[in-house]
């Protein structure tokens, strides 16, 4: 149903009180995209479709960055490990530092940028153009088709997305190496494999939903909920991107103190 | 249903938004098969009357009923089965700007009407299309139409679900006179065709004229007038329904 103007007074300070609703109402929202995922109608086809969207058309953006990060991060890596005569440790540095943390947070750092701020000021902008009230009217449910579809595509694709970018890194980071230390492929992808644990992955594989549900739920949450006309639709694009960004950061943080906890167990 | 069967009642209607009161106290009966005009300055609530009837607000106090049925009071799938009656064609026409003409009128249709086959959803599509004039713009973008056509497709998507009730929200706003006129025509031709009863909220006086069988001044939250054109216009004892007659008929 449409939101109606917010007609709650403020019982503290107007900012705090903001605040708090503000988060009431994020809590709410990913609560009810729990109640709707489970119970038909499924609206597959366009989860494939926001899966394409968001999956297939993020490559090559994610293919440049993922490749450039490989190759950089060697290249910086290899004076300071040569100083000690451990550059042939380089393969290991990479993919540890690549598979734990680079990939996870720069794909979903690039997608919070493209995917998140797409999401947002589309739903935005149906939701002042009176997109959402026509589909509500037609007694269809909007929530279903625009926050879940997109929320189960983004969780979905990110992962994939990641992995994606891993390899190809873990691509950049070979090409320099073979270049300057003259390593063959195979024993470069030995080194890597027998340096990652399967902690490494399941936890990285784990960020990387974290934080595709992330990047599709503030998208639409600031879609969905914004106002004042082409205004609002600019300011939604924009909050979902530094709301994303924001909680991404939280979640590496979080992440990386549960797996380190466990690590040391 | 008989033409002197009501189908909408509205008693005592009140609606604010913080300190601002919009609706205060709105009395107002639609009948089968009629057209009714709103007319009301912008911002007298005419779209906050009819956005209550399809439960996309909810009134403070006071009563609205359609076909019988309190709208404040109907859970999630009573209101929608009540939405399906209801036809509301917006004042942005509000199309999908991501899907065809054909995917606009598909969305609805398919998610309430689950076993229509592929022959039978196109055979409707083409029927709605072809009644609104339009055609041959059923593999077009909304953002390749004009405003007219825009209007035209959004009730043709309204009109696929069969519903007793159309709504119009401003259905001649920022259109050139022609397509008003045509605009005007459909809406007749919609009332004539499917049999439908229909509100629709317009300051356009040449529009509710043409279309309406009864006008509904909104001043101060309440209807003054109600009644025939003829009888509400042009010798109003109120000023401000006066200053409407004059504005749209004297001044142009």
């Amino acid at each position: 149903m449409a939101e109606e103007p917010d007609d709650r007074k403020p019982l503290l300070s107007k900012k705090i009180d903001k605040f708090f609703t503000g988060l009431a109402d994020a809590w709410n929202f990913v609560k009810r995209f729990f109640q709707e995922v489970l119970f038909p109608p499924y609206e597959f086809k366009e989860v494939i479709h926001q899966c394409y969207r968001i999956g297939v058309e993020s490559l090559p953006l994610i293919s440049l960055t993922g490749f450039i990060v490989g190759v950089v991060f060697t290249n910086q890596s290899r004076p300071s490990l040569s100083e000690f005569g451990a550059a042939s440790w380089l393969p290991s540095l990479i993919s540890i530092a690549v598979v734990r943390a680079m990939g996870p947070l720069v794909t979903a750092l690039i997608a919070a940028g493209k995917v998140g701020s797409s999401i947002g000021a589309e739903i935005g902008s149906m939701k002042v153009t009176e997109q959402i009230d026509a589909m509500e009217v037609s007694a269809t449910n909007p929530f279903k088709f625009l926050v879940v579809t997109r929320v189960l595509a983004t969780t979905f694709m990110i992962p994939l997305l990641v992995m994606y970018t891993d390899f190809v890194a873990l691509m950049g980071s070979f090409l320099s190496v073979n270049k300057n230390e003259l390593v063959s492929m195979s024993t470069f992808f030995v080194q890597v494999f027998e340096s990652l644990t399967f902690l490494d992955i399941t936890s990285s594989i784990f960020k990387s939903i974290l934080f595709g549900f992330t990047i599709g739920i503030v998208g639409c949450y600031k879609g969905y909920n914004s106002s004042k006309g082409t205004e609002g639709v600019g300011r939604a694009a924009n909050a979902a991107v530094v709301m994303a960004m924001f909680l991404i950061f939280i979640e590496e943080l979080l992440v990386l103190q549960i797996v380190n906890a466990i690590r040391g167990s | 249903m008989n033409q002197q069967e009501k189908v909408v009642e509205i008693k005592d209607l009140r609606k604010s938004f913080g300190d601002l009161k919009v609706l205060q106290g709105v009395d107002l009966d639609l009948f089968n098969e009629e057209i009714l005009v709103v007319l009301g300055k912008s911002g007298s609530g005419k779209s906050v009357l009819i956005k209550i009837m399809v439960g996309l607000l909810t009134q403070d106090s006071g009563s609205m009923k359609v076909f019988g049925q309190e709208i404040a009071q109907l859970k999630k799938k009573p209101l929608n089965a009540m939405r399906l009656r209801i036809g509301f064609s917006f004042q942005s026409s509000a199309l999908y700007d991501s899907m065809t003409v054909r995917e606009n009128m598909e969305f609805p249709l398919v998610r309430n009407e689950k076993n229509l086959s592929r022959k039978e959803i196109d055979r409707r599509i083409e029927e709605l299309l072809d009644s609104v004039g339009l055609p041959q713009t059923i593999n077009q973008l909304p953002s390749e139409l004009s405003g007219g056509q825009k209007k035209r497709i959004g009730v043709a998507r309204t009109l696929i679900l069969n519903p007793e009730i159309m709504l119009y929200d401003e259905p001649t706003a920022g259109l050139d006179p022609i397509t008003c006129g045509d605009i005007n025509n459909l809406i007749l031709d919609v009332r004539e065709q499917y049999k439908t009863s229909s509100i629709v909220i317009t300051h356009d006086l040449t529009c509710a004229k043409q279309t309406g069988d009864r006008m509904a001044v909104l001043l101060d939250g309440q209807f003054k007038s109600v009644g025939t054109f003829d009888e509400v216009f042009p010798n109003a004892d109120d000023a401000r329904v006066k200053s409407f007659y004059d504005y749209n008929f004297i001044n142009s």
